[in-house]
């Protein structure tokens, strides 16, 4: 049998983040948590942006459905955490196909245009309905429904567990599919949509597709955030959301499956060590994308790629 | 028995009448050219036939059935394969990962699992399988047109459209792709644009010669040789 090294590595990644709660502080063992769910919600986006080359300034809109969808479920209806999580995944996905039927009438600027204005129609519906959503303030659930039976999951050492199983399974999902035979004509509409279609392949159910996993991911992010650290709020539906995981994936690399934990990682401690130095923490940010852009288009990993004969999926 | 035919097919963008062709057919088996002056509608006309841009009016019929109103990659289904006047490949997939793509999509239409075994076969019969892993992008440019070729090749189709495909090869190359068309001719039928003469002239069975938008003549190379409104549209009249 063929050594499968891509299939490796990527085990590899996940039992080093595993071991790595033995040797963090619970600080940073919190802080890796928060990182892992994010990288979750990047890696999907990944699968949209990186993959299929479409670019969605929309996808805070999913990640708040799963964070709603399972927080106003729990709130008012009493679901249990493990109905809540799955529910805020549906909704997520839904919501996803729905808008991808729409946005993908367009292509290139007028999709980022359009994905945007869904999202900001989303975040203002939240504040809209402030008298149930609690869009403004935000909501906390209560520590004793964050619990899946006997499982709290909002101490530290199961909340890191239950943030690395999320990310786990969703970046063995990423690699399926993009090294599947599918994810091939992903890549392909990527490099060349029109002479896709002329093989044979109709581009839309396949840009469908990647809208709705990478919704997916967004709303097991989103559902994920709420159990785990407990708020919900409309500001996890705002233009910053949408941006995040555009800013992970392009600094750890777009259309490389680890990128988006890679650039998640650099941008959270790139934040938290600026925040200490000065408030104007986002100037370091900036500087690091235009750093990025100068010296290293393709990303950390995607630069890295370039020098291993591209055998990293 | 025809493969292919058209009717009335008019295309017009804003006031221009870029094709306005009575009656085309193609028979199975045939090699055909479509050869005219530039701006004739040559690439309008066959883009028409393979559903890149949809007709003003007019019908279109592959093996009896209506395909005017069928979408392009339904019709690459049917068996009708293009290949672009513009080289049109993935330049940073390899050459291998560039035809596997055509022979997974002919793989997945006849349920079998042979696309490896396909798309290689694919790029040995224009002569690339020992690039197969290179970058298609660094590939001399005769050889990305030929990549395209055999992109369309990997998905064995009844009719082949190649725009213009010696456009850019050198006398050699040349000599080899009038072997390979040869070759596919005998399971496919070929309809192929071309401003080089003297290919035209030895692969054609029969040749259309299209002025304006409109059949000027049609004949077997010969026919056409001879054909006074062909000279005139050609030198000038």
């Amino acid at each position: 049998m063929r050594v499968d090294r891509a299939l490796i590595l990527h085990l590899a990644v996940i039992a080093l983040l595993f071991a790595m709660q033995y040797v963090m502080s619970p600080y940073h063992q919190g802080n890796l948590a928060r990182i892992l769910v994010l990288a979750t919600y990047a890696t999907g986006y990944n699968i949209l942006f990186g993959y299929t080359g479409l670019l969605s300034l929309g996808h805070a809109l999913f990640f708040a459905a799963g964070m709603y969808g399972a927080g106003m479920t729990m709130r008012y209806w009493d679901f249990p955490a493990i109905a809540a999580f799955p529910t805020g995944i549906i909704a997520a996905t839904a919501l996803a196909f729905l808008i991808g039927t729409l946005a993908l009438r367009t292509t290139g600027v007028a999709f980022m245009i359009v994905t945007l204005m869904f999202a900001q129609a989303g975040f203002l519906t939240l504040l809209y309905f402030n008298e149930y959503t609690r869009g403004d303030e935000g909501f906390v659930l209560p520590q004793a429904d964050r619990a899946i039976g006997m499982i709290d999951l909002s101490a530290d050492d199961t909340r890191f567990i239950a943030a690395w199983v999320i990310f786990s399974v969703g970046l063995l999902i990423a690699l399926a599919i993009v090294r599947s035979k599918a994810g091939r004509v992903l890549i392909a509409i990527r490099e060349n949509e029109e002479r896709t279609r002329m093989l044979g392949f109709n581009p839309f159910p396949y840009k469908l597709g990647a809208v709705v996993v990478s919704g997916a991911f967004a709303g097991a992010a989103g559902a994920a955030y709420a159990l785990l650290f407990g708020s919900v709020g409309a500001s996890f539906a705002s233009i910053q959301y949408s941006i995040e995981p555009l800013l992970f994936v392009l600094l750890g690399g777009a259309g490389v499956v680890l990128g988006p934990l890679v650039g998640s990682i650099l941008i959270f401690y790139l934040i938290d060590y600026a925040r200490e130095i000065t408030t104007a923490y986002l100037i370091v940010v900036g500087v690091a994308l235009v750093l990025l852009i100068l010296f290293a288009r393709k990303g950390v990993l995607g630069s890295i790629r370039r020098r291993t004969d591209g055998w990293l999926p | 028995m025809t493969l292919l035919s058209a009717k009335n097919l008019i295309k017009d963008f804003g006031g221009l009448r870029a094709v306005n062709v009575d009656a085309f057919a193609l028979p199975q088996g045939e090699i055909r050219a479509v050869i005219g002056p530039n701006g004739a509608g040559k690439t309008t006309f066959v883009s028409l036939l393979c559903g890149r841009i949809a007709p003003t009016q007019g019908a279109i019929h592959f093996e009896e059935s209506d395909i005017t109103r069928l979408p392009a990659h339904d019709r690459v289904a049917l068996g009708i394969a293009y290949t672009f006047q513009i080289t049109s490949i993935y330049p940073n997939l390899t050459l291998y990962d560039n035809v596997m793509l055509p022979a997974q999509r002919r793989a997945s239409l006849n349920a079998s699992n042979d696309a490896a075994d396909r798309a290689m076969v694919a790029l040995e019969r224009v002569g690339l399988s020992s690039r197969a892993f290179e970058r298609a992008g660094s590939q001399a440019y005769g050889h990305q047109r030929l990549l395209e070729v055999a992109m369309g090749l990997a998905l064995a189709p009844k009719l082949l459209i190649l725009d213009e495909p010696t456009q850019g090869l050198s006398e050699g190359e040349i000599e080899t792709f009038k072997e390979l068309i040869r070759a596919v001719a005998k399971d496919a039928t070929v309809l192929l644009i071309e401003h080089n003469m003297n290919v035209v002239m030895a692969l054609a069975d029969r040749i259309t010669v299209l002025n304006f938008g409109e059949t000027l003549a049609e004949g077997t190379p010969e026919e056409i040789r001879g054909n006074a409104d062909v000279q005139t549209a050609y030198l000038g009249g």
